[in-house]
């Protein structure tokens, strides 16, 4: 059978077998929806953060400008960084997860299906609960590494902090069981003949990526009960004045921050390294090395966390130390960049969208990579840490590397999500639009670190003479807002009128597109056997796999009920992490039984309907 | 609103020195043309410190544009050559080769050993005392401004800090508050201000070290580097590199213009001695800001000048937090006002030192410094709690006049 009579046969598949309505949203445990859930939540917060720029780069168009006050600035930035990292950049990466790797491994779920619906909603309530200091102007205001002993209740004794500490407690479960659900659903429910040495790149990165995120959450967990304790119980872990150690703080956040800079980045790499073979129409170059590579990095990723700290006194001999780490976790990264352009070279690459946004990570996050370089040489990094170029290089690696293999990803999946392309004539000008806003307004930045502008400044004197590089990035940053418009015009455009798409629009070689577009949502009617790892560019592998995965089966498989204790368990959690802020002892103890009710009736509930 | 202390009075930065800067001195000579001083450039070293970082960066600086150039040319090769075409064939399906990842693992590996091997080295070099007989000076961090104390030479001043040229550093970093970051970027790398832990009977407190040898006499302007609160961006400060016999005179005239220290009568002593302020003025230039207004000596002045005096020592009680030396004044929780009439800048460093900005400041530091300590004349602004302590101070309640005697008795003391 060949690809077109498929396509017509699926032409008017229906979703009829699918519960609709706003109650089945609430209620599912489907990893596609909650995938979509993910992304649209993560793209609102982009906005949220993106605005937050906008006011922070109006106030700093002038020298000397007060447009908004310091306290405001102070908390537009720290909800900046916050919001991007945690509420977007992750978020939008977990949404591909979802979406993609039960159906590039032929499974039909993830292995936990309500813990993944879970995740999601105590994501959304955590993400809504660190933005209510905006309602009572007490927002967060120390930063997004919150360094103690700025966060103390002697230095920050409002609420902000507090929404600060409980908000990113919350997420970090969801990103805690997201990773044990991936970790599980890869190294278990892989499609017969899909060895590890045959998944996906998207799938093994997401594999790298979910041991990071329960190996470096719980640090950060821990950092953050510690600074609760501080806050709320009057423990001294980070109080110099009794012999706690601020320092300690920052030691706790960097060994959760730097593997977090890979599981930013290590998804978008997964996505490009899908990408980038389909539009070349050749297999991955070194796919083992590209594979280790990725390992390689996210092992590395964990000795590296003090070249964050170069200026905090360590001494010569950790900074050596970390100088050395550092500069080798760039060999990996660089050996990636080889191949994919490897990859290129004797292809036929097609210039789509999707395509444009993965060669323009690799323009752009070459620069950030080597910015990086520079001041992982310890001296140089005393002179450039916490100024903007350091905020132009980590925007290079965080927006032009992970956003970047995001929208690859999103152009790249769209039409399997929606059975619809995104319009490939606004996606040419949101990803114009996007190099030059995104380059337009970080490159300037260089300059005016280099000149001695430092970072997380409401204002800056007009003697330093950095207003030009100012404004520059000010102009930047609303063409960079204004790409993010033609983004969402266009999804929002082509999830309705989008031209249709097949099961395999981009004549791509991995498993998702062995199904019909939009999937059913039991995924596979029968799970396919994998024999290599491109089985839909191998000519009778091709043949077998569709063979089970496109004809609509005589009896549907049996998949997980829906449940509403996921929702409900996630805002039990979200309420006892929110009365910790009462500082009273026994409310706190009594916000602790919802969680337990929840747990229980959850536990009781069957997974799956009656007789199965 | 605030009007900042003037740049072109101090020593003007080398933009004519674009050797030693290289490509980023010349890609910003495009992006702006030439002439531009940048005072806070880290590209700009006057030091033994910044030029050793310098000279690593702009070795890293090349290494990183050649893999740039080899990244891009081989990225838009590839996508020019191998662009899709109506007719393609099915391309060839290469699955790897093991050369070439040796050779782009092996490649990369020796050009970061090159960068690694220096920088190490500066490492080790940068962070031990320079030999010579160091000259030390404990800094210590404060929201939002900077104390330093010479402890051989018994002055401890604020915000501006003078050194001898030629004559190596020691600094000595802690903070009482939050963590500050020391960085004057002409004079070298920055480094953390970190509070400083109370340790058991017998240790002695652990401090951060900054040591440099300034190498040009000049006014270098730095700022706190680390984010520490409200102010942060108002946490400046300048480094006044003078001659050896300047900073002599400088010492000296600590002592001289108000005589020994004699805490708890201040009646002692007299206010100002003009002439004293005259003979360790650092620059010629300087003659023509605003503080030269203060000194000219005639009576009606003086009488402003022993008004000030008399409230800012009893009246104001301005002595419960500031010292100044020779008089009753003693307090050690705001900064030392000892020669501030020699300060070039105000609240540190945010403002030039000029009579109207400094009654300005009296009346209403807040709207200068959001969350700072120093109460102003009236409620009108947030009072605020100091840090860590559990009581409000007091306004002044100072009228126009008062303040007016208050500036000149400050700016007399030179």
């Amino acid at each position: 059978m060949s690809t077109a009579t498929i396509d017509q046969a699926h032409a008017g598949h229906s979703t009829h077998d699918e519960p609709t309505g706003l109650w089945s949203w609430i209620t599912t445990v489907d990893h596609k929806r909650i995938a979509i859930m993910y992304f649209i939540t993560a793209t609102f917060f982009f906005f949220v953060g993106g605005v937050e720029a906008l006011i922070i780069r109006m106030q700093l168009w002038n020298p000397e400008q007060s447009l908004i006050s310091p306290e405001l600035y102070n908390q537009l930035f720290t909800m900046h960084g916050t919001t991007m990292v945690f509420l977007v950049a992750m978020p939008m990466a977990v949404a591909f997860f979802n979406y993609v790797v039960p159906l590039q491994i032929g499974a039909r779920d993830v292995a936990f299906p309500r813990l993944n619906a879970l995740s999601y909603w105590i994501f959304l309530f955590g993400g809504i609960y660190i933005n209510l200091g905006w309602f009572i102007g007490q927002a967060p205001h120390a930063s997004w590494v919150g360094y103690s002993t700025l966060t103390s209740s002697a230095y920050s004794p409002g609420l902000n902090t507090d929404f600060w500490f409980i908000g990113l407690s919350i997420i970090g479960i969801a990103s805690i069981a997201g990773g044990v659900n991936f970790i599980t659903t890869i190294v278990n429910m892989r499609a017969p003949g899909m060895k590890m040495m045959r998944m996906p790149l998207f799938t093994w990165m997401t594999f790298v990526t979910s041991f990071l995120l329960i190996t470096a959450i719980p640090v950060i967990a821990v950092a953050l009960i510690f600074l609760g304790f501080d806050r709320t119980f009057g423990s001294v872990f980070f109080e110099p004045a009794m012999g706690g150690d601020p320092v300690l703080w920052q030691h706790l956040f960097w060994i959760f921050g730097h593997p977090e800079v890979y599981i930013l980045i290590l998804p978008a790499f997964g996505v490009i390294s899908d990408v980038i073979p389909t539009f070349s129409r050749k297999p991955l170059f070194g796919y083992p090395i590209v594979v280790y590579a990725g390992i390689l990095i996210g092992f590395i990723g964990w000795g590296v966390w003090s070249h964050h700290m170069f200026t905090v006194g360590l001494g010569p001999i950790a900074d050596s130390f970390f100088v050395a780490a550092t500069m080798i976790i760039a060999i990996p990264t660089g050996v990636k960049i080889f191949n994919w352009i490897a990859t290129m070279w004797g292809g036929s690459v097609q210039f789509t969208t999707a395509m444009l946004f993965s060669v323009g990570l690799l323009a752009v996050f070459t620069v950030g990579g080597l910015s990086g370089i520079m001041h992982a040489s310890a001296p140089v990094n005393l002179q450039q840490h916490d100024s903007y170029f350091v905020v132009a290089h980590f925007h290079y690696v965080i927006v032009g590397g992970a956003m970047m293999g995001l929208w690859a990803g999103l152009y790249y999946w769209f039409p399997k999500v929606t059975g619809k392309f995104l319009d490939e004539t606004l996606g040419k000008w949101h990803f114009w639009t996007t190099m030059v806003g995104f380059n337009l307004t970080f490159f300037p930045m260089h300059f005016s670190g280099l000149f001695g502008m430092p970072r997380r400044i409401y204002t800056y004197s007009a003697e330093l003479n950095v207003d030009l590089y100012n404004q520059l990035s000010t102009v930047g940053a609303f063409i960079f807002g204004i790409s993010a418009l033609i983004m969402a015009w266009n999804i929002y455009r082509s999830a309705r009128r989008g031209a249709p798409a097949g099961p395999n629009p981009w004549n791509a070689a991995t498993l998702e597109w062995s199904i019909p577009s939009p999937p059913h949502h039991y995924n596979f009617p029968e799970i396919p056997v994998v024999r290599s790892r491109e089985p839909l560019w191998n000519a009778g592998e091709r043949e077998e796999v569709l063979a089970v995965t496109m004809p609509d089966p005589a009896e549907e498989p049996v998949m997980p009920v829906p449940s509403y204790w996921p929702i409900l368990l996630a805002f039990a959690i979200t309420l006892a992490w929110a009365l910790v802020m009462t500082g009273i002892w026994w409310v706190i103890v009594l916000g602790i039984v919802p969680v337990f009710f929840c747990v229980l009736m959850w536990a009781f509930e069957p997974a799956f309907p009656e007789g199965h | 609103m605030r009007v900042l202390p003037n740049w072109k009075s101090g020593v003007r930065p080398r933009v004519g020195a674009p050797l030693r800067a290289l490509l980023p001195i010349l890609l910003l000579a495009l992006a702006t043309g030439c002439g531009v001083e940048y005072p806070q450039s880290t590209i700009d070293p006057r030091s033994d410190f910044a030029e050793i970082i310098h000279g690593l960066y702009v070795s890293i600086f090349w290494w990183t544009m050649l893999i740039l150039a080899v990244v891009w040319i081989a990225l838009s090769w590839t996508l020019v050559k191998f662009r899709a075409r109506p007719d393609d064939p099915k391309p060839k399906q290469i699955r790897g080769h093991l050369g070439l990842e040796i050779g782009w693992t092996v490649g990369p590996a020796l050009i970061v050993v090159a960068i690694a091997i220096p920088t190490i080295q500066a490492v080790f070099a940068t962070q031990r005392p320079l030999e010579g007989d160091p000259i030390v000076v404990e800094v210590t961090g404060h929201r939002f401004w900077w104390e330093f104390h010479y402890p051989e030479q018994g002055v401890t001043t604020a915000n501006e800090l003078w050194l001898p040229v030629d004559r190596p550093v020691s600094l000595r970093l802690g903070s009482v508050d939050v963590i500050h970051s020391f960085w004057v970027p002409l004079l070298g790398g920055k480094r953390d201000v970190n509070p400083v832990r109370a340790v058991r009977e017998g240790q002695d407190p652990r401090y951060n070290w900054l040591y440099f040898t300034p190498n040009e006499p000049g006014l270098y302007m730095g700022q706190c580097a680390e984010f520490c609160g409200e102010s942060h961006a108002f946490m400046s400060m300048r480094v006044n590199v003078v001659t050896e016999g300047d900073f002599d005179a400088w010492v000296a005239g600590w002592f001289d213009s108000s005589g020994a220290a004699i805490p708890g009568d201040p009646g002692v002593i007299e206010g100002a001695d003009p002439e004293a302020g005259t003979a360790v003025g650092p620059r010629d230039d300087e003659v023509e800001s605003g503080m030269a207004t203060a000194q000219a000596g005639d009576a009606a002045d003086d009488d402003l000048v022993a008004t000030g005096r008399d409230i800012f020592l009893n009246q104001a009680a301005c002595g419960a937090c500031h010292a100044i030396t020779g008089t009753a004044a003693q307090g050690d929780i705001g900064p030392n006002l000892t020669l501030f009439g020699l300060r070039t800048s105000l609240a540190a460093g945010i403002m030039e030192n000029t009579p109207e900005n400094l009654a300005a400041w009296i009346i209403d530091p807040e709207r200068f410094k959001p969350g700072v300590n120093m109460p102003g004349t009236g409620y009108n602004m947030e009072s605020r709690i100091v840090a860590g302590s559990p009581f409000f101070w007091p306004a002044t309640g100072l009228d126009d006049e008062q303040v007016r005697a208050v500036s000149a008795y400050l700016l007399s003391l030179r």
